[in-house]
């Protein structure tokens, strides 16, 4: 094209731009996703505006730990975004009885998405979807491929393998075994009791006794995670109670670790600090072949403010977020974080498509303590972060640790009692 | 980990926050609110300290206990009914609604060590000051404000440092970009499982520069308020 | 000599006092008590209803609810005893020795103490946590190199030191604020006074304790009831540090976490504004109950001295007259001499109001 004529081009587009902008609709993202800011200023966005003149999205984070304080006092007042990012299970729950999220069951996109994946923002009976199911993680463990050579070990598939190899490690010494600390103890649950538990109260299938009331947290599906977790004490770092999540990210990205019991969402970071070859493996199963069990679980959703303006911007946000566009720039910009629609979407990363691989290998099940479970006091995702720390410590054994958590359960929740 | 040294200095924090989002935007934000609510809790708090010290009236010390009960709150509990204040009056997301909270914030503890500090003040001053004509208001700004310059400065030091590194308020009430302060402004690098550090200290270091200056102005009037008001 | 009250309304009382209540009260007084308000109702089914004070029987009667409530008060406690042992002794001792004359760089020292509170939760959590860290921390390196390795532990981790350190490190950041006040008051100290004691032979560390310290009691309970308050209502370097459930195993637990913990609710336990509000009531209950305690039982004993310029402290709690040594003609301030009206035999009349 010739400059005068590009000049004209862009001197026309940007008065019709500017004619355009006058009936431009702005909508207000809340997230608690500071990490992705840059993915969406630089990705999703220019993707959706392009697709959608008309339509301006601000995204707008906060801070991770103050998300649910600052939202739902925003939400109390009136004064909230457009567009809710949604914790699954109970806290968007919450938000759609009270009012604030508005029923989008029959948005057009929803077709997209399995039961499975619908159930982290619906009713307990189903019968009601508000937030759109954006990404789900995979937990399993991450590992030190050049130290595994180097030590000769193979990618443990059993329990006992699994020790055998920190045994080795150990005894080595020159990388330590696991990096896990219990500072933070959330990673103590979800790292660690979450990750491997599936394969002990067998996925679905105990977490929905335990929901029915047909099994309790005394029993040894539930308590076995906790003896494998007081068995790992022996084979963490020096100081590990002061240990921090950060900590032990740079621990593992440092080469001092050899294993990484993670969540999928570390791929993108690790991605750039690692300077040695990575794999992972899934939770290691009790006897060989077993069927194994995966914690597949839906983390981000999306939906709309009961009380926007912009309703019909929104819905028209909401579909693309629902659609296979948005997916494969997800999935890629931040692998690690799994759309859950059922379009397929092509990963380029080859550790995401390790991860991926277990969904075929492997029966799917979410967190244990998310759906229900936690909606009383004492609430049980808090108790097992507790016990989890607790039992590596060696301050609790794992039977009282199940006898405690039962009896802070049974106070409250009817089918259990 | 090691010392510092030459090889690990690297200013990438500081290219990372002055590459996102507006840096100096915040910066003025920060001081306006900041520098405005201490003005007004000191010009309230000692006007307010003044009346309670000097005068004798029905109701002074029920009064004072009423200032005080401030003090013994944290004001984070009445976010949501605060918020719904701002909303329904169209000052959320100015910072107006920041001065407002920080004031109201500051003003029980200012009141309770002005009026402490403001006893100490001679009543012969005072007297002279009115048999020589004098009315209330000029005793007040030209008599007893310039000997408690200590005091206030102290005040204006204690109430200067949460105003400024303030996050909650300044989240629930005014995080639209225009109006966000320098702290709200650093934790966008705080993320959900990993945190730019290089970028939150570099912003946080350069947020404590104003407010070390402020303490040197403040300290400084202290000093100079001791030294030459009270005694000749 | 007292000014005869005029009869008329004295207007400028109420506007010296109007802005400060109205703003106060607009902006503090009113959400606040509307939110503690709360505390007698609960939610069921989306519906507030009216329960009386059955949120506070929960509080202190459930075993769940009351273990944490005693088990945050106990902490809260230990904290405020920590500072008010180590703090403010420390900050009295800094502040006399930066008072002395002959000290040179006082002002350096003095901001270099007082820079600690200055800083951001944020980043004194973060270098904390770090100097403490087991892993990258320079504590171990530190206590290796003078051979006392074998003290060194996680202390953030466990559950018997973390409160501890936590609050010397909160001590260590808030050192500055007892310092700057006693500073403050030991500056306005006038220096006949001083003068006078050495004429009587009274020096260095006598001179504090007969003469100063005596002077600035009053400055003191100010700073241990500021410090009762601020400790009780403490939040932020805990939340910082071992974030809203005040690790390890609720070791750290104040009430002010256990507070923001129920009121807003935490990860997936929804916030109860209501359990909440009752908990602040009840924070709100004890530190009234400790300044009362302060007011009504410690200051009225406490001697207030008014200074008349050049002369001589006279205790105003007592009505007796003292001989004055001097008496100086006058005052100057502003651009203005005012006869003094002071002589050697005028009655010295009993202040105007009650000071103690």
């Amino acid at each position: 094209m010739k400059k005068s004529t590009l000049i004209g081009a862009m001197l026309a587009t940007s008065v019709l731009a500017g004619a355009a902008s006058a009936q431009d609709v702005t909508l207000t993202i809340e997230s608690w996703r500071n990490d992705d800011l840059a993915i969406w200023l630089d990705e999703i966005i220019p993707a959706f505006e392009a697709a959608n003149t008309g339509i301006k999205l601000n995204f707008t984070p906060s801070a991770p730990a103050e998300y649910n304080a600052v939202l739902n006092s925003k939400l109390d007042a009136g004064s909230a975004g457009d567009i809710i990012t949604c914790r699954p299970f109970d806290a968007s729950l919450a938000l759609y009885e009270a009012g604030h999220l508005a029923d989008i069951s029959d948005l057009g996109g929803m077709a997209n998405f399995s039961p499975v994946a619908k159930s982290g923002w619906s009713t307990d009976d189903a019968s009601v979807q508000f937030c759109v199911p954006m990404a789900s993680v995979i937990h399993g463990f991450i590992y030190n491929a050049d130290a595994f050579e180097e030590l000769g070990i193979e990618v443990p598939t059993t329990e006992a393998e699994f020790f055998a190899a920190l045994d080795t490690i150990k005894e080595d010494g020159s990388y330590i075994p696991m990096a896990m600390g219990t500072n933070d103890q959330w990673e103590a649950a979800t790292m660690g009791y979450n990750n491997i538990g599936p394969n002990y109260w067998k996925g679905e299938e105990g977490r929905l006794a335990l929901l029915a009331g047909a099994q309790s947290l005394t029993v040894e599906g539930w308590v076995a995670p906790y003896r494998q977790l007081a068995r790992r004490g022996a084979y963490l770092g020096d100081g590990y109670e002061a240990q921090t999540y950060p900590d032990s990210q740079n621990i593992f990205t440092l080469g001092r670790a050899a294993i990484y019991p993670t969540g999928s969402w570390e791929i993108s970071g690790f991605n750039n600090l690692v300077d040695f070859e990575m794999g992972a493996f899934y939770p290691p199963v009790q006897n060989a072949g077993d069927t194994c069990y995966i914690s597949d679980h839906t983390d981000i959703g999306i939906g709309m403010n009961a009380a926007t303006a912009n309703s019909e911007a929104a819905i028209t946000f909401l579909n693309w977020v629902a659609s296979s566009e948005f997916s494969t720039i997800f999935a890629n910009a931040l692998p690690g974080f799994f759309p859950l629609s059922n379009a397929s979407v092509d990963l380029e990363d080859p550790l995401a498509q390790e991860f991926i691989s277990w969904r075929d290998a492997c029966e799917s099940s979410i967190r244990s303590t998310y759906q229900i479970l936690s909606r009383g006091t004492p609430n049980l995702e808090n108790d097992t972060w507790n016990a989890s720390v607790a039992v590596i410590k060696g301050d609790e054994s794992p039977e009282d640790a199940g006898a405690r958590l039962q009896e802070g359960l049974a106070s409250w929740y009817a089918p259990q009692q | 980990m090691g010392l510092p040294n030459a090889e690990t200095f690297s200013l990438i924090g500081y290219e990372t926050v002055l590459r996102q989002g507006d840096f100096f935007l915040y910066f003025q934000n920060s001081m306006i609110v900041t520098v405005v609510s201490l003005t007004l809790i000191l010009l309230f708090g000692a006007m307010a300290a003044f009346a309670l010290a000097e005068y004798r009236f029905k109701g002074n010390t029920l009064m004072g206990l009423y200032l005080a009960l401030g003090i013994m709150i944290p004001i984070r509990i009445g976010t949501v009914a605060i918020l719904e204040m701002m909303v329904a009056t169209g000052l959320v997301n100015t910072l107006t609604a920041l001065i407002l909270v920080y004031t109201a914030q500051g003003l029980p503890l200012a009141v309770f060590i002005l009026s402490e500090f403001m006893k100490g003040v001679s009543d012969d001053l005072k007297n002279a000051g009115r048999i020589d004509g004098l009315s209330e208001y000029k005793i007040f700004f030209r008599l007893v404000l310039p000997l408690v310059r200590p005091a206030m400065a102290t005040v204006a030091v204690f109430n200067m440092i949460p105003i400024w590194n303030d996050l909650w308020f300044p989240l629930i009430l005014a995080p639209a970009e225009e109006v966000k302060t320098l702290t709200l402004g650093s934790q966008v690098f705080i993320g959900q499982f990993v945190t730019d550090w290089n970028a939150v200290l570099s912003a946080l270091s350069m947020a404590i520069l104003p407010v070390m200056v402020l303490y040197v102005i403040f300290s400084r009037q202290l000093i100079r308020g001791i030294t030459s008001g009270a005694v000749k | 000599m007292a000014v005869p009250q005029k009869p008329k309304t004295r207007w400028h009382i109420a506007v010296f006092l109007a802005p400060a209540v109205l703003v106060y009260t607009a902006v503090m007084i009113y959400p606040l008590f509307n939110t503690l308000r709360l505390s007698l109702f609960s939610e069921v089914d989306q519906t507030r209803i009216w329960v009386g004070l059955q949120n506070f029987r929960t509080l202190f009667g459930d075993a769940i609810w009351s273990e944490q409530f005693w088990n945050a008060l106990a902490n809260n406690a230990w904290f405020f005893v920590i500072h008010m042992l180590v703090q403010n002794p420390i900050g009295i001792a800094l502040a006399a020795i930066l008072s002395s004359p002959r000290l040179r760089f006082s002002a350096f020292y003095r901001t270099a103490i007082f820079i600690p509170t200055i800083l951001s939760f944020v980043i004194v959590g973060f270098a904390w946590k770090l100097i403490l860290s087991p892993i990258w921390g320079i504590a171990p390196g530190m206590l290796d190199a003078i051979g006392l390795k074998f003290l060194y532990q996680p202390w953030l981790g466990k559950e018997e030191y973390a409160l501890t350190t936590l609050s010397l490190v909160s001590v260590w950041q808030y050192v500055g604020i007892p310092m700057m006040l006693i500073y403050a008051a030991l500056l306005s100290i006038p220096d006949e006074i001083l003068e006078a004691a050495e004429c009587d032979g009274i020096t260095g560390i006598s001179a504090f304790w007969k003469i100063k310290l005596p002077l600035i009691l009053p400055s003191i309970g100010i700073i241990s009831v500021l410090t009762f308050v601020a400790n009780f209502n403490a939040f932020d370097l805990i939340y910082a540090a071992q974030g809203a459930l005040a690790g390890p195993d609720f070791a750290t637990d104040i009430l002010g976490t256990f507070m923001y913990r129920t009121f807003f609710g935490f990860q997936l336990q929804l916030g109860d504004p209501h359990m909440g509000s009752a908990i602040a009531s009840a924070m709100f209950g004890i530190i009234l109950i400790g300044v009362c305690i302060y007011l009504f039982g410690i200051q009225r004993r406490l001697r207030n001295y008014q200074f008349y310029g050049q002369l001589n402290a006279q205790s105003s709690s007592d009505n007796s007259q003292h001989d004055r040594r001097t008496c100086d003609p006058g005052y100057i301030y502003g651009d203005r001499a005012v006869s003094g009206i002071c002589h050697p035999d005028q009655q010295f009349q009993k202040p105007s109001r009650d000071l103690s």
